[in-house]
């Protein structure tokens, strides 16, 4: 029986705006398995990023289970889900988001400094996981001084640098040609192939989902079909 | 230690802004310190080993009052009291209102015997001294600061006395010098100009048979205090009653004359720290919002509310302790400059610890409310317009 990463039962999510409580999500129903790699589709404002939220921990639901690692997440306290996602769960934004001043190094480094790692370990496990993203002859520039592509690898080695279980990727390609973003697709395929990570992507551009093993689609907070499509 | 790398390289993300928040909080500490080490001279005036024995009496009310000099007379039959002379304001400079001397027309017998185990002067001096009517007393630094020489003739300004002539000026032969026995009370002597009482009250206009205050030498140090109330029970309910008390506190009292020093230096201290409140608050205000989506990206990665309150309170306290440490060296280097300025008075490193406490206050008042701004972000709003 295949493990079940991500578990989401009658998952609700709405937002107070002024007195109008607007939906996002209704009634939402879904299984990730362990090792699976899920493309997130759907037009603009269907409620993808706010799944992938609920889904990496960074919001709670207004209403409904969401079980990811095992762990009951709707019932976590601010506090508790920080030190979870510090474990758990890996980001990668479309802008890449990393820390303009520091060095691709000391970046992919950020997440180490919550565990007890001394200041040797987690410069090799900085390297190792810039090794695995093919960018360690980077190591020592800044942000700005790397391409797109190389930045968006960065920040993947910084998702992957904890050993997080669950990557989650919103447009993750978003902002790179597409040389560069079938490159960042290809990284994140070996990552699900060879190194087990379950990996959870939100796009908009049809190529990019190709890559995924399994393909969902929103519109209006709700999932239109959950079909599995040969990688 | 592990965030410091991030905190520091935080710190220095605007480069200019930063070097400017720096300098200008650098500058607010080097004040600081010069001011907090002024203010210590001013209320710890330096009394010297041998000032134990020592009383002033001066009128009750102000010591711009006179006393008669009958007083003399009735201090010296007080038990205990083994040595009195007396002095008077002269208020002096030479040339230029900056040229400030400290000119003291004394009694030559009664004030060598009670100061005799501070003051040096050479025999041949003292006779030259005694021997000139018109003689003046210096100290050496003073001859050396003025380029005098023995045997010149010096005119002093008074700012208090016109001599019978209509005069304030008054002119003296140096005769000679004197200097400290103790090389750390030099400096309290260094703009002494001592000359004849009896020239003094003979040539002013008025006053004549007033003395400005008393001092006296007692047998026993530890009856200073009762002996003090003894000579103020003597002129008790008289017109000029007095006010006896150790020379300590008589200097203490003279400089308050001038104001309350340590008020002023306290209210341009004030003004400097509350314009640098403004000015340091909205630098780290300004930097934290440039920041929020670096701070969602923190919280994204597993950093709690307080780890993210702490980064920004680090990098206030980084940059107010660091700056303040800069500025209170330079202060500390400065004591020297400050000291030719307040001659006399002791000045005091000690003075510059306050700086410290004042900093990290400083960096924790401006920090705390950026750092809850921070702290308070909500990642899904931080990040949704840079994602």
């Amino acid at each position: 029986m295949t493990e079940t990463i991500v578990s989401l039962r009658h998952v609700a999510k709405s937002y107070l705006r002024g007195k109008q409580r607007i939906g996002v999500l209704q009634d939402l129903n879904l299984d990730i398995a362990k090792g699976e790699f899920v493309a997130l589709m759907g037009p603009s404002g269907s409620g993808k990023t706010t799944l992938l939220n609920l889904i990496g921990g960074l919001d709670t639901p207004t209403s409904g289970e969401i079980t990811v690692a095992g762990q009951r997440l709707d019932q976590l306290g601010g506090g508790a889900l920080a030190r979870w996602r510090s474990t758990h769960v890996g980001f990668v934004f479309q802008f890449y988001n990393l820390m303009p001043m520091l060095s691709a190094e000391r970046n992919v480094e950020l997440p180490l400094l919550l565990t007890r790692l001394s200041g040797a370990q987690r410069k090799a496990h900085a390297l190792a996981a810039l090794t695995l993203v093919g960018v360690e002859d980077r190591a020592k520039h800044k942000p700005s001084e790397l391409s797109g592509g190389q930045a968006q690898r960065v920040a993947i080695a910084r998702a992957l640098v904890a050993d997080a279980t669950l990557l989650v990727c919103d447009e993750p390609t978003g902002d790179l040609d597409r040389k560069s973003a079938d490159e960042v697709l290809h990284l994140l395929q070996v990552l699900n192939r060879e190194h087990g990570k379950s990996i959870v992507i939100v796009t908009h551009d049809p190529k990019a989902a190709e890559f995924a093993g399994r393909q969902l689609h929103m519109d209006k907070g709700s999932l239109l079909e959950a079909g599995s499509l040969a990688a | 230690m592990k965030y410091f790398p991030l905190v520091w390289a935080t710190l220095w993300r605007k480069k200019t802004r930063t070097i400017f928040t720096l300098l200008s909080v650098v500058v607010a500490f080097l004040l600081f310190g010069v001011l907090e080490t002024v203010d210590y001279a001013f209320s710890h005036p330096s009394g010297g080993a041998t000032g134990a024995d020592k009383l002033v009496t001066m009128n009750k009310y102000s010591i711009t009052l006179p006393l008669p000099f009958a007083d003399v007379q009735q201090i010296r039959s007080v038990p205990g009291v083994e040595e009195v002379t007396w002095l008077t304001w002269f208020g002096g400079y030479y040339q230029e209102s900056k040229n400030f001397v400290f000119a003291l027309p004394i009694d030559i017998d009664t004030y060598f015997n009670l100061h005799k185990d501070e003051l040096i002067v050479s025999d041949a001096e003292m006779r030259a001294f005694r021997d000139t009517r018109t003689g003046g007393l210096v100290n050496a630094a003073l001859m050396k600061k003025f380029g005098w020489k023995v045997g010149d003739k010096v005119p002093l300004h008074s700012t208090i006395w016109t001599q019978k002539n209509g005069s304030l000026d008054w002119t003296f032969d140096i005769a000679g010098t004197f200097d400290a026995k103790d090389p750390t009370q030099a400096s309290q002597l260094a703009s002494s100009f001592l000359f004849h009482y009896e020239l003094f009250d003979e040539g002013r206009s008025f006053g004549k048979g007033n003395v400005g205050w008393i001092e006296e030498r007692v047998t026993d140090p530890s009856q200073a205090s009762d002996i003090a109330n003894r000579i103020d029970a003597l002129f008790a309910n008289s017109p000029d009653e007095t006010k006896t008390q150790p020379s300590k506190d008589f200097a203490m009292a003279f400089i308050k004359q001038l104001g309350d020093v340590g008020f002023v230096l306290r209210a341009i201290l004030g003004a400097v720290f509350f314009t640098l409140l403004f000015l340091t608050g909205n630098t780290m205000m300004q930097s934290v919002r440039e920041r929020v989506p670096e701070f969602a990206v923190l919280k994204t990665l597993g950093f709690g509310d307080a780890a993210v309150l702490g980064l920004v309170m680090a990098e206030s306290l980084l940059l107010c302790v660091a700056a303040a440490l800069v500025g209170l060296a330079l202060s500390f280097a400065a004591i020297p400059i400050v000291k030719m300025g307040l001659q006399g008075m002791e000045l005091s490193r000690g003075a510059l610890l306050p700086g410290i406490g004042v900093a990290v206050l400083l960096g924790v008042i401006v920090g705390l409310p950026p750092a809850l701004r921070a702290m308070r972000l909500t990642i899904v709003d931080a990040l949704a317009d840079k994602r």
